[in-house]
């Protein structure tokens, strides 16, 4: 079975439908380095998706190159390709007929493993997922939308490809669990380390998700590729400065957290962890109309404070 | 219809005063009669809906192979056994035994027909309802198109073919017993002598409730063979 992360390289990748004016995907180009997460954002119906099923050929290519570590999309078997590949998507798609462990081991079955090894991998991934072992017998129905789309995720690591599309995994999930499964995302990534590209239309999503963001327009053209504090810092256009919204400058203090900011002594003030992000710290601030925050480490004893100017600066 | 030209009570001189009075119901003669011939007439009845379902299934489900895969065929294979059960069955034998005479093919051509339709649209149907993300899922996980096809497509449509199943052996069951229109079996036979002997009820009865009772027993069989084929429907 495959191993650790791949290097992801779209050359010029483009999608034509006949009959239809103008390119889904056009003249597409930009390299996802080894163990990180792309994030493809932008208005719906922009060829996002598209681009994204162009990797595992569930669309195929009309001009242009997709290449998984050197190697060519369009050299390889069909059936191999997408077995590498972990496909996680937004309607989840688990089989209901099948419990959840023989979901999980869905890719390590049709590599011939044997049962032992898929009940014993299951367990692994139902517990990295933060799932109960205990679900392993249950059917898909008797799940919950977000235990169903962290089953999903499961089912996509079992296989450990070296590459993840993830299109839109959380855009049917309550805004709670939502903001959850995404912090849960990012902790697995930190262990897994694959190369994901992620699709979604949620900007605010993207900057929390993505090592680098493409921000694609209508007609399947990238318009800017870079960091999030880059694209936010210097949008390459209007169109990409319309998107991102008026609050750009806010959004930018998302990408900070308590920890990286010099901290005052110690003061009275509504508490706040070190792990909470500049921008909202500013809200809490904003909420309980006070000009300090009192800072706490993991345990909750005060180690600072910090002042809105210091917020701010 | 004719009158019998024999007696018009059956085993008459000998029978139970039940017989003789022309009772509704004569539990006499069921029990004088039950190996001689509803017992031979129940297992022909089998035989006769057994063979029909079995071969019209067949049928149906290459029928439906090729309409699901094919989608232009669909529509036509449709319209055909529609055609197929709308036709009476009298009509059917009429048309059919010029051609294949008085034999148990001709009763069979007709119960498979009455069988396709009703099996190939629950087939089609369970088919086109499994969710388009789950086989899309299926297809980015790395099965071909076979595997698609029999790891998730067929299981996720056998609710559906499994009640397509119950609705055409029962209606089978019930149809079968117009065989004796062409050939002397299974139960509707008494049924049919009842009818020509104009007075003596019993076997309409018996062979009736026979009937209804072999339909309810293979309807529940195939119940329980639902439940064991689809655990997940009930999760």
């Amino acid at each position: 079975m495959p191993g650790q992360a791949a290097e992801l390289v779209f050359d010029e990748a483009t999608k034509r439908y006949p009959g239809r004016e103008g390119a889904a995907v056009d003249h597409l180009s930009l390299t996802v380095p080894a163990g990180e997460i792309c994030v493809l954002v932008g208005p719906s119906g922009g060829g996002k998706t598209t681009a994204l099923r162009l990797v595992n050929r569930l669309i195929e290519l009309t001009s242009g190159d997709i290449r998984i570590d050197g190697t060519s999309v369009k050299a390889q078997n069909l059936v191999q390709l997408r077995r590498g590949i972990g496909y996680v998507i937004q309607q989840v798609g688990l089989f209901p007929h099948m419990t959840i462990e023989a979901n999980i081991g869905t890719v390590p079955r049709l590599y011939g493993r044997p049962r032992s090894w898929i009940k014993t991998r299951s367990a692994e991934l139902l517990e990295l997922v933060g799932l109960d072992p205990s679900y392993a017998k249950r059917y898909p129905a008797q799940l919950s939308g977000g235990e169903r789309q962290r089953v999903g995720l499961a089912r996509a690591l079992a296989g450990n490809p070296p590459l993840m599309l993830m299109d839109e995994p959380f855009g049917a999930i309550d805004p709670i669990v939502r903001t959850r499964l995404q912090d849960e995302f990012l902790r697995l990534q930190r262990e897994v380390r694959k190369t994901v590209v992620f699709v979604t239309h949620d900007i605010d999503e993207a900057i929390k998700i993505g090592d680098r963001l493409a921000v694609i327009r209508t007609g399947g053209r990238l318009a800017q590729y870079d960091t999030p504090r880059a694209i936010l810092e210097k949008p390459a256009d209007d169109f990409v400065a319309e998107f991102i919204g008026p609050d750009r400058a806010l959004k930018a203090l998302s990408l900070h957290t308590l920890a990286e900011l010099e901290l005052g002594p110690p003061a009275d003030g509504p508490t706040c962890g070190l792990e909470m992000t500049v921008r909202d710290a500013l809200a809490l601030l904003l909420e309980k109309k006070a000009t300090v925050l009192a800072v706490t480490d993991e345990k909750g004893a005060v180690i600072g404070s910090i002042t809105r100017e210091e917020l701010l600066a | 219809m004719t009158v019998a030209s024999g007696p018009v009570i059956p085993n008459f001189g000998s029978g139970s005063s039940c017989e003789v009075n022309n009772g509704w119901f004569c539990t006499d003669w069921v029990r004088q009669h039950w190996a001689d011939t509803l017992q031979p007439a129940l297992f022909q009845h089998i035989e006769l809906a057994a063979i029909a379902i079995g071969i019209g299934f067949a049928i149906a489900f290459l029928l439906a192979l090729v309409g699901f895969r094919f989608r232009l065929v669909d529509p036509p294979i449709g319209i055909i056994s529609d055609f197929l059960y709308t036709i009476p069955s009298l009509a059917l034998f009429q048309i059919l035994v010029p051609f294949t005479g008085i034999t148990l093919l001709t009763v069979e051509i007709a119960l498979v027909s009455y069988t396709l339709l009703i099996l190939y649209r629950n087939m089609i149907e369970g088919l086109h309802a499994v969710p388009v993300e789950v086989v899309d899922a299926a297809r980015g996980s790395g099965f071909t198109r076979i595997q698609t096809f029999t790891r998730v497509e067929l299981p996720l449509a056998l609710p559906a073919i499994l009640t397509g199943l119950r609705v055409a052996t029962v209606s089978t069951i019930s149809i079968a017993t117009i065989a004796p229109f062409v050939i002397a079996k299974g139960l509707g036979q008494p049924i049919y002598a009842a009818l020509s002997e104009d007075v003596f009820k019993t076997e309409i009865f018996v062979a009736g409730g026979m009937v209804i009772a072999l339909a309810l027993v293979a309807d529940g069989l195939i119940v329980l063979l639902q439940r064991g084929l689809t655990p997940w429907v009930r999760a």
